[in-house]
């Protein structure tokens, strides 16, 4: 797959197969392609070139098995987090409150909580961005930068969630810079440079980008 | 279509909410509406005839330019936390998100609408010659041809540098005919001046092809990168 942004390549060749049910955790410098990958991955950007396939559909049609969290938190800021999952419950024909208050005691918030998104703090942000991404309980997670500004403990619990989510069959991709983080969860670890996977293994070599970030 | 229904309808409370919290589309358009009334009654001083044959342009210029600043306002909720993706990858219709859009826009500028009218009236010292409640039909027909339109075009230039600049030059020309058929059938109306069918049938006949074509296209719009 090639993904170009005008004259700018940001995916120069991708060619890759991943396993369901397990985690990878996507390396690599800044303007590597980690988040156009993922982006590609959700359907939120269209291939120039190549062709993306999940379960043997496009990512449109399956976006129903996709739960994507990205950088920025997706969620309105004037609204608490539960009327922000409320909302989003309804686009996937959720009925009722019980799986929002599920999600959001799943990422260790409150569901009673009324204090507005754009008053948490990054962490909390954070997190209810994850809940809304495994709010239809997809079985493929997008996940970048999920750890970015968040403190150890909060982020040692996320990668807990996420490592049971694994367990539990799901296949989820992580782009961080914190891939220490992950160590004992991944699966496999890919590494980017230049709009390019360079590397897969299944263990954090110390020469990876993330692998001393604690 | 349920599930269009029903997300159009919780796409709108949301946008309804969200507007009634901050205001800020309603309070912008009813500033600017009340500034024109007044500077214009100011500047002109028209007898009672004169009001009636300006009045149709005055008002729906009036109503156009402050749609305008609402619909600039329609999309920026979205693009903040880049919440229109979190859409994007739902599988929730893309013209659910439109119509909602749409709806939203149209009971905004209706109820600035309802709150300018009795100022026109007072200011402009207004009464109809002719059949004043066909003024209804062409205030629905109108401020949905402002609106279907504006919201599309706002959602086209949402990824433009300028996007204030470029809605009124992709709204303003196409709404022309519309413009044109609001004003005549609202003067028609108010100087008694024959019938304003057949600006109201092209009133109609504008909003059916348009609310069409803004249909037909949102999804290419929606995923444009």
């Amino acid at each position: 797959m090639i993904k170009q942004f005008g004259r700018f390549a940001a995916l120069r060749g991708v060619d890759a197969k991943f396993e369901a049910g397990r985690l990878y955790v996507i390396l690599g410098d800044n303007g590597a392609g980690k988040t156009t990958l993922l982006r590609a991955l959700a359907g939120l950007a269209q291939p120039t070139k190549g062709k993306i396939s999940i379960l043997g559909k496009s990512p449109e049609q399956a976006c129903r098995e996709i739960g994507y969290m990205a950088h920025p938190s997706l969620l309105y800021d004037e609204m608490s987090g539960m009327e922000n999952l409320r909302y989003f419950a309804r686009l996937y024909d959720i009925p009722g409150d019980r799986r929002c208050q599920e999600v959001i005691r799943a990422v260790k918030l409150d569901p009673e909580l009324r204090r507005q998104v754009g008053q948490y703090s990054h962490g909390m942000r954070q997190r209810m961005s994850l809940a809304r991404a495994i709010l239809h309980d997809p079985g493929i997670l997008l996940l970048d930068e999920p750890f970015s500004n968040v403190d150890v403990d909060s982020a040692g619990e996320m990668v807990g969630l996420l490592t049971s989510m694994r367990n539990d069959g799901k296949t989820i991709f992580v782009v961080t810079h914190q891939a220490a983080l992950l160590e004992g969860s991944a699966d496999e670890f890919v590494r980017m440079q230049a709009g390019k996977i360079v590397d897969r293994t299944s263990r954090l070599g110390r020469e990876l980008p993330g692998a001393s970030t604690q | 279509m349920s599930s269009l229904r029903s997300i159009t309808l919780a796409t709108l409370a949301k946008d309804i909410r969200l507007e009634w919290g901050s205001k800020d589309a309603l309070n912008s358009m009813l500033f600017f509406s009340l500034l024109v009334v007044v500077i214009f009654s100011f500047s002109f001083d028209p007898n009672a005839e004169e009001s009636r044959q300006i009045a149709g342009g005055l008002i729906w210029v009036a109503f156009l330019f402050a749609a305008v600043v609402a619909l600039n306002q329609t999309w920026s909720r979205e693009l903040r936390n880049q919440v229109l993706d979190a859409y994007r990858v739902s599988p929730a219709p893309a013209n659910a998100l439109f119509l909602a859009k749409a709806l939203g826009n149209f009971l905004l500028v209706s109820i600035l609408e309802g709150l300018m009218a009795p100022l026109f009236i007072i200011f402009y010292n207004l009464r109809a010659l002719g059949p004043a409640w066909q003024l209804m039909p062409v205030a629905l027909l109108g401020t949905w041809a402002l609106v279907v339109n504006g919201t599309f075009f706002a959602a086209v230039s949402l990824r433009t540098r300028s996007r204030e600049i470029m809605l009124p030059l992709l709204l303003f020309p196409i709404s022309i005919p519309a413009v044109q058929s609001m004003v005549e059938a609202t003067r028609i109306i108010l100087a008694g001046d024959g019938s304003a069918r057949f600006w109201i049938v092209l009133l109609l006949t504008y909003d059916v092809v348009f609310t069409t074509a803004c249909l037909a296209l949102f999804e290419t719009v929606l995923q444009a990168e």
